[in-house]
Formats: structure tokens, C-alpha cells, sequence
């Protein structure tokens, strides 16, 4: 349910803020794309009576990193076999991937799509004689359930028309829970584990966003799925535009953080995600290079892609490096090569590439596709068309440039860090990948989706939404077997809620003592620290600012800097409830990149050459590293552990 | 691209139950300001320009500012969201205009199906309730390594 918020005064935080404790079987933390296929699946299996709540710290309508739209699903299985899907994602991944998780996503995404396009997301139709319709035009095609052939534009990637993709399926999701079960701008910080089986979640504690007030849940069965991390590393436009993130802004590794801090192994955090973006705006580029055909070229305007050096370069990275596509990190792997060899920048030949589609077209048909450029900006990264034009960039006139991003950690898209998570209970599934329901941390009772779950990337949108239904009904299996051994947290209420009201209990402190509130030598502000926190990693971790290179010694140093972070996180100060959440979620973020650089720091190779660079360890190293790193946190000692995990195969070459 | 809001066009939204900027910003930074009962973004610098309040507020009240680090002055990227489609209007700073009209949804706002009388039977199989209802059956992986 929206909480009113015509605020009667400013959102001043007070000290004692208002405390509302509930009570339910299963609690949702989330509301982007998994988080409404939890609460739309939920429903259909519940047994009557089951409370279920959803905590979305934003509007379900526009939260997550659907909010503005998209123009492509880019996790379509359609005609093709799903052991082809798995082989996809492996080699894009280096090899080292969870291919139960992968596969069980690949055979219910396409349910989550074809609900979709009967909750009304227009998608593109070809025609007999191989024509584009947009979604609209394409209805009298019919369905895709009922056989009507998608445009793709890659082997897996679908064309839709997406500016409302969220608002829809946040629709249905919300009709299926009731309002009654929502509260949005809740945001939960921590998750509580069990006061007689610490192995085992039993609550969440979190704050509004729109009035003084503190939740308390109990909870048997939790969901955590909040996104990845953004601003984890400094972004390249360090003023008003460094919320031009890449990835949505206010994904604040809460998913990673929140877990971690309840007992939940994470893997293979050391995977990032540093996509090639038309700079600045980083608007897409996906359908430039499969629907255009655009080339990317250097700046002597050279295909550096196609040379020999770059085949040579490739060759040290088989087999993925040779492969018939090359790895996303690779791709960037060569980019850098020509970067850091003077011949940059990268220029996307959009021009040639529309010159090219015009000889075989009618000025109609290139008005059409014209039309379609924009709209793959205009869907999900408006910001991008604001930059074209601010250039005077048309762009079959004018080439646009395209650069690697700082870093963000995901597990949805082309990136697999997260959470280590039990595969499906079945004989094919190796016995150590699954321990009993379906995506469930080895916390017990926790579960998590999207970009949560490690080691399973490329499932995007679409296959957020399905992996969200999956965990619905493993987390019910969850509730009716062992549902009554959850008997409550230890921490009583005036425990929690000074844990969360911390931040103001600094700042009305000690406010008064400097003229003027944002210097003040007894607290931090989360704005100086969000950028503190960048600019450590940055400079140590690998970001923009070194090629995304580091060694152990660099290392050496950020972990001590996170020290002192951490430390100084005890003196953070929220005047009001904005400033609480930045609070938080620069908490959050601090604990994600840190997990994120010990596992850079513990595996002793260059696994994505392009994403990072342990400088001390160039190349990829089979023979010692051919497995996931796992990683688990202890909240009581501040101590972590990180040790090797075997990897199987399960689906052929 | 920050938002910004017109002060002229901006009535707070008085007449709705709710502030519609404030109710939608998926970063919480648009807030009214109760005395001037005027919206405004309290955190530039962390707008992704996603243009959820753009698209939302009812006196098209909000618009965007190009980044001041990176965007050269005078564009504009204005839509107008309707129940159908959303039309954009794209002013280039050397003045040449380019509009855009795209199908958002083929649904009536507000029905789409939630399935809400489907009640799922084998709570421990792999099938979803959709999936199941159909008569799908399970497939395992073949090409086994």
C-alpha cells in the first residue's frame, strides 16, 4: 500500500521514531522484476491464511532496474535448445558458472514472457515476408505462446515496445498480492536470524521513507532480491552525472550486503560488470552492433576487432577466447589494448552502418528504422537521446563514441556475482549444488532471485520475473516443512531500533556544535562518504582510473581503508529520512565492493581480463582456478572466510 | 539529465491524494515543499533521469536539464505518456526537432490478468502454476557432459 506523503512538515528524522511490528509467514524484500513474479506466483500456492508481505523501498510501479522501460527481453528461449542457452552463458562467463541454475531458469523463462504479452507489453512480430512490426501493429500476427515469430536480434534477444514494461508487470503483481500486502518506501536494512538456530533467518527490520517510523518483522521465509550494486566504484562523471549510472543508481548492494550479514555464502563476488556504453550517456549498444550491424572501430578507424594481434590477443583466452562469439569481457579486453596503446577512442560507425541498410531500402522503410534507433533510446535510457541532441548528433550523419563504464556487480545481466543458492532437487543435479529447495541460500529460510543468485548470469528481465516464481513456491515448501522450527530474533525492540535510528541519534548529537551542519568534526555525512568510498576503490580496486587494474598491494591497502570506513560508518549522521536511506544504503554498498575485492584479492588469476586486472596475476590460470570462490561473513567477529568451490559440468560442449 | 520542476506549472497536486513526483521517484528525490506547495528534486546528482516523474506529474510541470558535467546546452527530450502510446519530442540544440510516437501497452491500465481464481496443485514440483496448468511437462537437460 502507498504511504501517504504529502508531508505535513519537512521530513525531519526526531529521535523517537513510531514503531510498527509485524507478524507473517513470508516476507518479500524487493519490488523490481523477481520480487513480481514472487508476488504474482505466490498466490497461486499459498495455503489460506499465509501473510505474506512485500517491502519495496521504492513504488512497485516504477522500482528496480525495469523503472524506465526496456527495449529489448534479452532472455527469450523461444526455438532454441536450452543446453544451447547454458553453453551461451558459460563461455560468456570464462566456464565457471552454475549450469543447474541456468538450465532451470531456461525452461520456465518463456512462461514469464508469454504473461507478459497477455498483461499487454507490445512485442515486435516479423511477418511472413520478413518485415518488422512493432508490438501494436504486430497483434494481428498473434501471440508468441500461440506460434507468431518475435524479432530478434540476437539468438536470444527479443524486440518490444518497453517504456511501460515495469508498470505492467508491477501491475499484475500487485493485483495478485492485494495492496494490502505491499508497503512501499520501506526500506529494510538487515535481516535477523533465529535466536535458537542462527543458521536460520526469522526476521527483517527496516524504516520509512515517508514518516518517523521503525518495522519490526517476524518473519518464517524471506526473499531478498533488491539489484545489484551502483556507485560501488567511481563513475566517470563524478558531478550531476554520476547518476547517470549504467545500472539504476539506487540499486545499493542491499541484496549482497543484507545476506551476507545474515550468514548466506556468497560466489564468485570477484565477477563485475563494466559494459561498453555510448559514453557519457550510456544509452545501449546492443541493438547497433545485431540489428544495425553497426562496426566499432579505433581511432585510427581501424576494425581492431577483426586484426590479427586481436585474434592473437583472443587466442590466450581459449577456449572462450576463441569461441564463435567472443566473452563480454573480452570484447572490452581489446578495447583497453587499443586505449592503452594510443589508439583510442572507440567509435561506433553508425553512419556506415545506416548507409548500408539504405541501399536496400525504401526512404519509408529507413524513416521506420530510424525511428526504431531512437526509440531504443527513448525506452530505457532517455538520457542518452538528451545527449544526441544536445550534440547534434544524427546519427546517420554523425558517429557516436563508445567506452567501458566503472564497474557495477550483478548477477542478471552480463555479470554472475551473488549469492551461493541450492539448485533444484533433481537426480541430474549434482549433490553438492543443492541442499534441499530451490534457491535458498545456505542461510536457512532466506532465499533470494536476479541479480541475487551467483553464478547463473544472462537472465535479464525476463528471467528475473521467472527465477522470482520459482523461489515463490520453494519458499512455501520451505514454510509448510519447516515453517514451525523458526521461533524468533534475540535483539528486542529498543535494540533495533537504535541499530536504525543511529544515524540520527548522530546528527541531533552533535549538530549544534559547528554553524554549519555539514562540517562537523563528530560525525560523517553520507554524501562525503559515498564519494570516500569511490574514490578508494577507484584508486586500489581496479576502477576507470588505473584501466581497471590491481595487485595484492593495492588490495592490502583498500582492505585497510575499508577499515577505517567501517569504522567511521559508527558515525554517520541523518538529519532526515533522505539522508537515513543514503545512510543505509552507503552501508550496504560498503560490505557488497568489499566482499567484491576480497575475492578479487583471493583468486590468484585474471579470469575477466577487461572487466579487472590483478596485475601480478595476468592470464587465466586453469590448472589452480578453475572453480568458484566462496565466501561467508561473520557479523559477531567482523571476520571472513573465502575458500574454493569445485565446479561441475553438466551440459556438454 | 537532473529533472526540474517549472515553478510556474507546479501546484503541488493539491486536487490528487498524493504528490505525484514524490510518489514515483524510484530514488526518492523529488519532495514537495509544503509552504511553497511546490515540488522539487532534492539530490540532483542523483537522478538517473529515468523520467518517471516526467511521465507522471499531471501539469507537465517537470522536465529535464542536461547534466551541467557533460551536456552541452539547449536540448530537450519532452514525452507525453498516454494509455496507448507515448509521443516524444526531441529539440536538438542547432534547432532541428524529431518527434516519435511508440506503443507502450495493448491492455486497458489496471487489467491485466493476475490470474487471481488459478490455484496450483503439486506444491513440490518444478512447474509454475501457469506451466502447470497447461499440462506442461518438466523437461530435464539431454546433452548431458
Amino acid at each position: 500500500m502507498a504511504l501517504p506523503n504529502k508531508p505535513v512538515g519537512e521530513l525531519k528524522a526526531v529521535r523517537e521514531p513510531e514503531v510498527d511490528k509485524r507478524d507473517v509467514d513470508v516476507l518479500i524484500i524487493g519490488g523490481g522484476m523477481a520480487a513480481c513474479g514472487t508476488a504474482f506466483e505466490i498466490t497461486k500456492w499459498a495455503a489460506d491464511g499465509t501473510k505474506i508481505l512485500l517491502c519495496d523501498k521504492a513504488a512497485l510501479e516504477r522500482s528496480g532496474a525495469v523503472a524506465q522501460g526496456l527495449s529489448a527481453i534479452n532472455t527469450y528461449i523461444g526455438d532454441n535448445k536450452i543446453e544451447d542457452y547454458v553453453r551461451m552463458v558459460r563461455n560468456d562467463l570464462m566456464g565457471i558458472v552454475r549450469e543447474d541454475l541456468i538450465y532451470d531458469l531456461g525452461r520456465h523463462v518463456d512462461d514469464s514472457v508469454h504473461l507478459f504479452e497477455e498483461w499487454g507489453l507490445p512485442i515486435w512480430k516479423k511477418t511472413e515476408d520478413n518485415k518488422n512490426m512493432d508490438g501494436k501493429k504486430g497483434l494481428k500476427l498473434g501471440t508468441l505462446k500461440d506460434g507468431a515469430t518475435p524479432v530478434r536480434t540476437g539468438k536470444w534477444q527479443i524486440m518490444i515496445n518497453g517504456e511501460s514494461y515495469k508498470r505492467i508487470v508491477a501491475e499484475a503483481g500487485k493485483l495478485a498480492l492485494g495492496e494490502d500486502n505491499i508497503l512501499e518506501r520501506c526500506f529494510i536494512v538487515e535481516i535477523l536470524n533465529d535466536k535458537n538456530d542462527p543458521t536460520r533467518v526469522a526476521g527483517a527490520v527496516g524504516f520509512s521513507l515517508r514518516e518517523n517510523k521503525v518495522y519490526i518483522i517476524n518473519a518464517k521465509v524471506i526473499m531478498c532480491a533488491c539489484g545489484g550494486a551502483v556507485n560501488v566504484y567511481q563513475p566517470r562523471s563524478v558531478g550531476e552525472g554520476k547518476g547517470r549510472a549504467w545500472y539504476p543508481v539506487w540499486n545499493a548492494g542491499s541484496t549482497y550486503t543484507m545476506a551476507l550479514r545474515a550468514g548466506a555464502e556468497l560466489s564468485m563476488m570477484e565477477n563485475r560488470f563494466t559494459p561498453a556504453r555510448f559514453k557519457d550517456g550510456y544509452g545501449p549498444v546492443g541493438a547497433w552492433f545485431l540489428l544495425f550491424k553497426a562496426q566499432t572501430v579505433n581511432g585510427l578507424g581501424e576494425n581492431y576487432a577483426a586484426s590479427d594481434a586481436a585474434k592473437e590477443e583472443l587466442a590466450k583466452y581459449a577456449p572462450y577466447g576463441t569461441a564463435a562469439i567472443t566473452p563480454t569481457c573480452l570484447r572490452n579486453h581489446l578495447m583497453m589494448k587499443e586505449y592503452k596503446e594510443g589508439r583510442g577512442p572507440i567509435i561506433m560507425k553508425t553512419s556506415a552502418a545506416l548507409a548500408k541498410l539504405a541501399e536496400t531500402m525504401s526512404k519509408k522503410e529507413m524513416k521506420h528504422l530510424e525511428a526504431e534507433a531512437w526509440e531504443d533510446f527513448l525506452d530505457m535510457s532517455v538520457g542518452q537521446a538528451g545527449l544526441w541532441c544536445a550534440t547534434n548528433t544524427e546519427p546517420e550523419k554523425k558517429d557516436s563514441e563508445v567506452m567501458p563504464t566503472e564497474p557495477y556487480l550483478l548477477g542478471s545481466h552480463s555479470g554472475c556475482c551473488g549469492i551461493w543458492c541450492s539448485g533444484p532437487e533433481e537426480d541430474w543435479v549434482p549433490k553438492d549444488y543443492k541442499w534441499g529447495y530451490n534457491r535458498m541460500t545456505t542461510a536457512r529460510g532466506l532465499f533470494t532471485a536476479g541479480d541475487g543468485v551467483g553464478c547463473s548470469g544472462h537472465k535479464f528481465s525476463s528471467g528475473s520475473h521467472a527465477e522470482g516464481r520459482i523461489v515463490a513456491k520453494s519458499m512455501l515448501q520451505y514454510l509448510a516443512a519447516e515453517g514451525d522450527k523458526v521461533t524468533g530474533f534475540k535483539e528486542t525492540d529498543q535494540e533495533l531500533v537504535d541499530m536504525i535510528y543511529k544515524p540520527v541519534y548522530n546528527y541531533l548529537d552533535h549538530c549544534a556544535y559547528s554553524t554549519a551542519e555539514s562540517v562537523n568534526p563528530n560525525y560523517c555525512k553520507p554524501a562525503g562518504m559515498a564519494m570516500r568510498l569511490m574514490k578508494m576503490t577507484n584508486e586500489y580496486g581496479g576502477g576507470t582510473g588505473t584501466f581497471y587494474m590491481t595487485s595484492g598491494k593495492s588490495l592490502e591497502i583498500l582492505m585497510q581503508n575499508f577499515e577505517y570506513f567501517r569504522e567511521d560508518l559508527e558515525k554517520i549522521a541523518a538529519g532526515d529520512l533522505h539522508e537515513l536511506l543514503r545512510a543505509w544504503e552507503i552501508f550496504h554498498r560498503l560490505y557488497t565492493v568489499e566482499a567484491h575485492t576480497r575475492h578479487i584479492q583471493f583468486r590468484e588469476e585474471t579470469r575477466y581480463p577487461g572487466f579487472y586486472y590483478r596485475g601480478d596475476f595476468m592470464g587465466q590460470n586453469d590448472e589452480e582456478w578453475f572453480c568458484f570462490v566462496n565466501s561467508t561473513y561473520n557479523k559477531e567477529t567482523n571476520e571472513w572466510s573465502l575458500k574454493k568451490v569445485p565446479y561441475h559440468k553438466i551440459i556438454a560442449d | 539529465m537532473p529533472s526540474f520542476v517549472i515553478a510556474e506549472k507546479c501546484d503541488g497536486c493539491k486536487g490528487g491524494d498524493k504528490t505525484a513526483c514524490m510518489y514515483i521517484c524510484p530514488n526518492d528525490l523529488m519532495v514537495l515543499d509544503p509552504n511553497a506547495m511546490k515540488a522539487y528534486n532534492q539530490e540532483p546528482d542523483a537522478c538517473w533521469e529515468c523520467y518517471s516523474c516526467v511521465k507522471i506529474c499531471p501539469t507537465q510541470a517537470i522536465e529535464v536539464r542536461g547534466y551541467s558535467d557533460f551536456v552541452p546546452m539547449g536540448a530537450n527530450v519532452v514525452p507525453m505518456l498516454g494509455t496507448e502510446d507515448i509521443m516524444w519530442t526531441c529539440k536538438f540544440r542547432n534547432g532541428v526537432v524529431k518527434r516519435f510516437k511508440f506503443p507502450i501497452r495493448t491492455t486497458p491500465e489496471g487489467q491485466a490478468n493476475a490470474y487471481k481464481d488459478l490455484k496450483g496443485k503439486d506444491l513440490n514440483s518444478g512447474l509454475l502454476s501457469t506451466q502447470e496448468a497447461e499440462g506442461m511437462v518438466l523437461t530435464t537437460p539431454q546433452e548431458l557432459a
